[in-house]
């Protein structure tokens, strides 16, 4: 989201890097430029100019250290003031001691309130408890429909009824006290901050509830109008979070520093795509190093955690090092990959990532990875164990059996071949602790970051760190060669 | 076949995630004796801290405050002339704060530099406002002998599409046009519901298909229905998108050659756009413009605080109109679109 204001703080890096010390003229123009980037971002004027004020007075107070350039020492500051406001005061959520822990959602009208809704039972049922959802939104035509039928999608229960909304949400409490339940979300209509009748019945729903959360939805690209809808909200309801929508629609996002300037109260959860999957907690840090175009490895790897089987991966990395790789192999871990999420929003988090990279990344999508999964369906056993004896007219046959052509069919061979010999040879190389391409990218990340004077995230390190302990004890399970044992076999609720 | 590589590099990185995993996994069993995973316990945490206070951070509290008078100091700068540049400051938030954009802002800013004020500084915004806005605003509501005029309704997730619809619906219904509505948003969960309420609200006729259903069939459905039974308009949805997927651009600009083929004419394509809506709204039509060929903006929810001041850049950069506003949730609450009261809503408030 903040892509274009990493890009802007870089060039403004590198046009003063070339400079000596930083005189008062060059922090005047390095601010205008980081000025113009916040607003062009989205954030609020007041916000911007307290963001200002305070990158000033640290860029003053520090000493000038020997090891960084005056641009790199503005960068920095930026750095550190965003993650100040984006981070202080993190919020953990925590369950009532008398369940059910009540969740209130209010927003505008077209933030995303009922997918958040959706979105948020589904990570609750993840956490191990048992939410139940209450739809009071009466007013929208079908909306407790459009909430009814993400639920089923994740398999949880929905309360509404036609009565009116505070009657809605005590029934739904009561509903979810009497099935058990231990966390009761409930979804509001949207409205706006000056519509006081409307107002007044959110704060009645919140009255007759008493939430132990209320949060605050806003969609990303939100302009100025931010901090008007957060403060009214926060007058209104006393917001304990916001949760930021639509993350991954583009380069902006200065809502979020906005309602976080404004109302003093931490983003705690962002949703990033469509998929239901595509929505965590939001961490103020990570989000900081992604501004600045750092990647956010540990974010990658809480995902991964979430969806896959290692045992069944590590059993194929070993193949993959050794040389055996498969296209059944692929297969597999293509089906892992779409577990996680989408690729574009998987790649955001990978550091190292050129600009080109990201943006080819963004239009990959399902059906993309469909027409690859059909080329390889199209393939016999035998052809998919090794490729290499597929001929003219068996190529001819699969492209016609996946419905694609054969230039289809002959690069993917042609990538699979390479990249299999790249695998091999990194598996055994030249950076034996590390597997192969991964070492290349940390490489690759390492530079990067040492160019901008930056050290590398943390999660880097520990990855890196976690692959050299890692890679020995995978060692042993290459004896599993043949052995075939899927993963991947679980498909996400189906979306589109 | 880009796709492959990454697919490719994604695989590599997954793994070796696995790995990490595995080790961390293995290091914890190992060392301690196998916990028994603890019961989810009653309690985890009560209610520790108390809910905090109302943050009231004194300096951003003043800014803000100071902010809701500038609109008024705008109007009280009554030279004539030059401007200084504390005036110059003062128009230049009044525009950021609407959203008009930094870039837009900067040109309005030059202009008024370089033209001065002769009548007073805020005719002088107000009449480069005004042309920046002077687009063709009128609405085609017929198409070729023996076609069906289509409006095609595009934009990203949560604008107000299918309400603006409906909202059209009435407005054409009332005109005494016979209109049919398609229900193209085959995938949010329960569009084409909302859709149908409308549909039964107005009196129009509707077509639809289950979730999942390609759109373009539904629009060609549509299609078939409104030539059969001599219909006037057809009031085309689509599932909201990014605006940064060329994929689900791709898909859009199918869905406008469908509903441009056979019988179906499209006469107008509206993006509609939240004017609550920054920046982002810029690189949004831009990119619609491109794949759907937008001739208007629908400007939705336009009874909140925001100004919707992008739309200036985007007519200015882009020269899209703006058709119609959204005021409000009910039936009647959608405006043709008049330059002068928004300009002035810009400035006031």
């Amino acid at each position: 989201m903040f892509d274009s204001l990493s890009g802007r703080l870089e060039r403004l890096g590198a046009s003063l890097r070339s400079r000596g010390r930083l005189s008062d003229a060059d922090l005047a123009e390095a601010l205008a430029e980081v000025r113009s980037a916040l607003l062009e971002a989205d954030v609020e004027l007041s916000v911007v100019r307290a963001f200002l004020d305070a990158v000033a007075e640290r860029v003053r107070g520090e000493n000038v250290s020997q090891s960084l350039t005056p641009g790199q020492h503005v960068i920095k500051a930026v750095h550190e003031q965003l993650v100040e406001v984006l981070g202080g005061s993190a919020l953990k959520v925590t369950y009532a001691s008398r369940p059910p822990t009540v969740v209130l959602l209010a927003g505008l009208q077209g933030a995303g309130k009922t997918t958040t809704a959706a979105k948020l039972a589904a990570w609750f049922k993840q956490q191990g408890r048992q939410p139940y959802l209450v739809g009071t939104d009466l007013q929208r035509p079908a909306a407790v429909e459009q909430l009814r039928v993400l639920a089923a999608q994740i398999g949880v229960e929905v309360y509404s009824d036609n009565s009116d909304p505070v009657t809605v949400a005590r029934t739904g409490v009561a509903e979810a006290l009497r099935l058990g339940r231990d966390v009761v979300i409930i979804d509001t209509a949207g409205r706006l901050a000056i519509d006081e009748a409307l107002m007044a019945e959110v704060r009645a729903i919140s009255a007759a509830t008493s939430p132990h959360y209320t949060f605050l939805v806003i969609d990303a690209v939100t302009g100025q109008d931010a901090v008007h809808t957060a403060r009214a909200f926060h007058e209104s309801l006393e917001l304990s979070g916001v949760v930021v929508t639509k993350l991954d629609y583009d380069a902006r996002g200065g809502a979020v520093l906005s309602a976080r300037g404004v109302v003093g109260r931490p983003v705690v959860f962002a949703s990033t795509g469509e998929k239901l999957a595509d929505f965590d907690l939001f961490h103020p840090d990570r989000m900081a190093s992604r501004i600045l175009g750092m990647g956010d490895i540990m974010s990658l790897i809480e995902q991964a955690e979430r969806s896959m089987d290692p045992e069944a991966m590590a059993e194929s990395a070993q193949r993959m090092m050794s040389g055996a790789f498969t296209l059944d192999d692929f297969m597999a871990q293509l089906n892992q990959i779409r577990k996680m999420g989408s690729l574009g929003g998987l790649m955001r988090l990978m550091p190292g990532m050129t600009r080109d990279m990201r943006e080819a990344a963004k239009n990959v999508d399902d059906g993309q990875l469909n027409k690859i999964e059909a080329i390889i369906r199209s393939m016999t056993r035998h052809e998919r164990r090794d490729p290499s004896i597929i001929d003219g007219s068996r190529r001819s046959r699969i492209a016609r059996g996946s419905g694609s052509s054969v230039t289809a069919v002959n690069q993917l061979l042609k990538q699979f071949d390479q990249m299999k010999k790249m695998m091999k040879q990194m598996g055994s190389g030249s950076t034996p602790q590390l597997p192969g391409a991964m070492g290349k990218m940390a490489q690759m990340a390492a530079r990067g970051a040492a160019a901008r004077g930056e050290s590398l995230p943390a999660g880097f390190e520990a990855l890196a760190s976690g692959m050299k302990s890692g890679a020995p004890t995978a060692a042993p399970a290459g004896g599993a060669k043949g052995k075939k044992k899927k993963g991947g076999r679980v498909t996400p609720p189906k979306q589109r | 076949m880009i796709v492959v590589w990454i697919v490719l590099a994604l695989v590599v990185v997954v793994i070796a995630l696995a790995l990490v995993m595995r080790s961390r996994r293995r290091r914890a069993t190992v060392g301690a004796a196998p916990a028994p995973r603890a019961a989810m316990p009653e309690v985890l945490v009560t209610q520790v801290a108390p809910r905090p206070e109302i943050d009231d951070s004194p300096g951003l509290d003043r800014r803000l405050a100071s902010s809701r008078t500038i609109f008024d100091r705008v109007r009280t700068i009554t030279s004539v002339g030059a401007l200084t540049k504390e005036q110059l400051d003062v128009v230049e938030e009044v525009l950021l704060r609407s959203d008009v954009g930094v870039r837009t802002t900067s040109a309005l800013l030059e202009e008024l530099r370089s033209h001065g004020a002769p009548a007073g500084v805020a005719s002088a915004i107000r009449e480069s406002l005004m042309s920046s806005l002077s687009g063709d605003r009128s609405v085609r509501t017929s198409a070729d002998e023996g076609r069906v005029p289509v409006w095609l309704f595009v934009g990203v997730n949560g604008v107000g599409k299918t309400t603006t619809i409906g909202k059209l619906a009435w407005r054409e219904t009332q005109a005494g046009r016979s209109v049919v509505l398609a229900a193209g948003d085959t995938f949010r969960a329960a569009a084409a519901d909302q859709l149908q309420l409308w549909a039964d609200r107005t009196g129009a006729d509707i077509v639809r298909a289950d979730e999942g259903a390609d759109p373009g069939s539904v629009i060609h459905d549509a299609l078939g229905r409104a030539q059969a039974r001599h219909a006037d308009l057809v009031l085309a949805d689509t599932a909201g998108r990014r605006a940064n997927s060329t994929n689900l651009l791709d898909e859009l600009a199918k869905i406008r050659r469908v509903a441009d083929r056979g019988p179906g004419q499209v006469v107008e394509t509206f993006m509609v756009l939240d004017a609550t809506t920054g920046q982002n709204a810029l690189s949004q039509a831009q990119e619609f413009l491109a794949a759907a060929h937008v001739t208007g903006i629908v400007l939705t929810k336009l009874d909140g605080t925001a100004r919707g001041g992008i739309v200036v850049a985007i007519e200015r950069e882009l020269g899209i109109p703006v058709k119609f506003v959204g005021v409000g949730e009910r039936a009647m609450d959608l405006l043709a679109f008049e330059p002068i009261a928004f300009v002035d809503s810009l400035l006031s408030a």
